[in-house]
């Protein structure tokens, strides 16, 4: 009875396997095929031909490439910080007791639901060079000094994280939300009877208990900004001069307007590769005690 | 919230300064809609619109906005009844297989959740130009069930675990198949977590762009982002049929987020740290 029950069990994972083994498992190790080969989706004739890791040599050297890396690796690091800032930030308020907590939940969670894509054309407009809100409530009236955000490098890097933070702040503050709500009531009430101020009790006993969602917080973040593809399809195109031409949109470009399949899975394998490095990471530091937990 | 003046006032400032962070970008931007041709030009901008409604009737006449919204209503429906039910099959087992089984396979499954999906998205497309399923709702439809299966599987495990295995036991006795008690039984007791998995893949699906961007190439069967991220009018961007497509877009997220949100909330942080 035991032993026909587990096998019952087994065979209920089958559908959900099979479908991850399909779109998943392997198209992963198809991709890490295909950038050992030289494959173009507009000469099938030229067949398939395996080139080892040129695909990777010339990567390395592609200065549109490494220009693209160090562009992203911008992106990650200041929405990232950005986010958990602001992700504490409305955490803390959100897990206060007031009238009117569920309405500023529901908020909080818009920019988390609305498409990204429509995110991106919302802060397309609003950083129109001539006649976009933030130009106005900068320079009033004085169009001259107007600045065309979105048709210079740097500013239009600018206009993309300030998007990505507005879009997913609210998710990083519903992670930490989750470490804030373990905290026992008690503990608090405890320390304030004893005297402990506000700063204190948040340096003292909330930081070091939300430690693990900030952590969880920060690698889900991280993981996810290196995947950026939908803003700066849609607010710049990857331009000015690559200016806001990150990973994912440049190994779109070479996969599917290109259809170098070859060059652009070396390119998809080595984001693969970067967000491999931070998921075991995340799993060594907080998976562990996670699954522990609940299962 | 007891507590000074002082306290309260530096509160009230906090909700207002996070809800207008929030939606007040949102609703300028959608109130674009309403307003006539030149007031979506305009410097001082307007702040007011004129209530106007030809932006909705030309994005509906003359950019068929309501054929994407029917694609976008299949595409996310379907991804939320398939992948429904093969978590449901997953999340089950996993909660009453042997420890040691369970916990390797729910790591195998939250591990696809990680993967970047440019390093997935050029097999996808050849498998499905291989079957002839580019441009098919079904080219979307599974792939989205992939990318929804890890988070769904890892909510229903975590509620079928809080359901005693004694009730499946008696019905068991009484002669009902163990398909028989997943439906009956175990189901009912989990509507809440199925609701929660439901909402959280719906709004992943209707709202993905890459792979609908690659997948599907023809208009008439393109969900709504790939329409909102390629609006082209003819000399000038069409703002306002653009941010009366989103508003339609957002429309149904905004209803699911006030009513649930509660049950969002509980989902995604199901994701996150416990202790």
């Amino acid at each position: 009875m035991r032993l026909k029950a587990q096998s019952f069990f087994l065979i209920l994972l089958l559908p959900a396997l099979g479908i991850l083994l399909l779109f998943i498992a392997l198209p992963i190790s198809q991709s890490i095929w295909l950038s050992l080969h030289r494959v173009i989706i507009g000469l099938p004739g030229l067949g398939e031909l395996f080139i080892g890791l040129s695909n990777y040599r010339e990567l390395f050297q592609d200065p549109v490439a490494r220009h693209s890396f160090w562009v992203t690796l911008f992106f990650v690091t200041v929405t990232t910080f950005f986010e958990l800032l602001i992700g504490l930030f409305l955490a803390l308020l959100i897990n206060l007791r007031f009238p009117g907590r569920g309405a500023l939940r529901a908020c909080v969670l818009i920019p988390w639901a609305i498409p990204t894509v429509v995110a991106a054309q919302m802060w397309r407009f609003l950083f129109n060079d001539s006649y976009g809100l933030i130009n106005y409530m900068l320079f009033g009236g004085n169009s001259t000094s107007y600045i065309p955000w979105l048709a210079l490098p740097n500013t239009a890097l600018a206009a993309i994280i300030t998007a990505d933070i507005w879009k997913t702040s609210s998710f990083a503050a519903l992670l930490i939300l989750a470490g804030l709500q373990i905290i026992p009531e008690e503990l608090n009430q405890a320390a304030a009877v004893d005297g402990a101020g506000t700063w204190r009790r948040f340096k003292h006993i909330t930081l070091p208990l939300i430690r693990p969602a900030l952590l969880v917080a920060l690698l889900f973040r991280t993981i996810d900004a290196f995947r950026v593809f939908d803003l700066a399809f849609v607010m710049t195109q990857g331009g000015p001069a690559d200016g806001t031409n990150v990973l994912q949109l440049y190994g779109y470009r070479k996969l599917f307007v290109e259809g170098l399949m070859g060059y652009g899975s070396a390119i998809s394998v080595v984001i693969f590769i970067i967000i491999l490095f931070l998921a075991v990471l995340y799993v060594h530091l907080a998976g562990r005690r996670l699954m522990e937990a609940r299962i | 919230m007891k507590g000074s003046f002082y306290r309260r006032s530096i509160l009230a400032a906090g909700v207002l300064a996070s809800a207008v962070f929030s939606v007040m970008p949102f609703i300028l931007f959608v109130s674009t809609a309403f307003k006539t041709h030149s007031q979506v030009t305009a410097i001082p901008p307007a702040v007011w619109p004129a209530f106007n409604l030809d932006f909705f009737h030309s994005a509906i006449f003359r950019y068929d906005i309501l054929a994407y919204l029917r694609n976008s209503f299949i595409v996310a429906g379907s991804t939320t009844i398939v992948t429904l039910m093969f978590g449901t099959l997953a999340g089950y087992a996993i909660s009453r297989l042997k420890t040691s089984w369970s916990r390797f396979i729910l790591l195998i499954i939250l591990s696809c959740a990680m993967f970047p999906q440019i390093s997935i998205a050029g097999p996808i497309w050849r498998f499905l130009r291989w079957i002839g399923w580019l441009n098919t709702f079904a080219g979307l439809i599974f792939p989205y069930v992939a990318l929804t299966l890890p988070l769904t599987v890892w909510i229903l495990a975590l509620f079928f675990r809080e359901i005693p295995e004694e009730l499946e036991s008696a019905a068991l006795v009484d002669g009902s198949s163990r398909l028989g008690v997943l439906g009956r039984v175990i189901l009912p007791l989990a509507a809440p977590g199925l609701f929660t998995a439901a909402i959280l893949s719906f709004i992943y699906a209707w709202n993905e762009f890459f792979l609908a961007l690659l997948i599907v190439t023809d208009p008439s069967r393109q969900t709504m982002p790939v329409g909102i991220a390629l609006f082209q009018g003819e000399y000038t961007v069409p703002w306002g049929e653009i941010a009366a497509a989103s508003l339609i877009t957002t429309a149904p997220l905004v209803i699911l987020v006030m009513f649930f949100q509660r049950r969002i909330i509980s989902g995604l942080s199901a994701g996150a740290v416990k202790g």
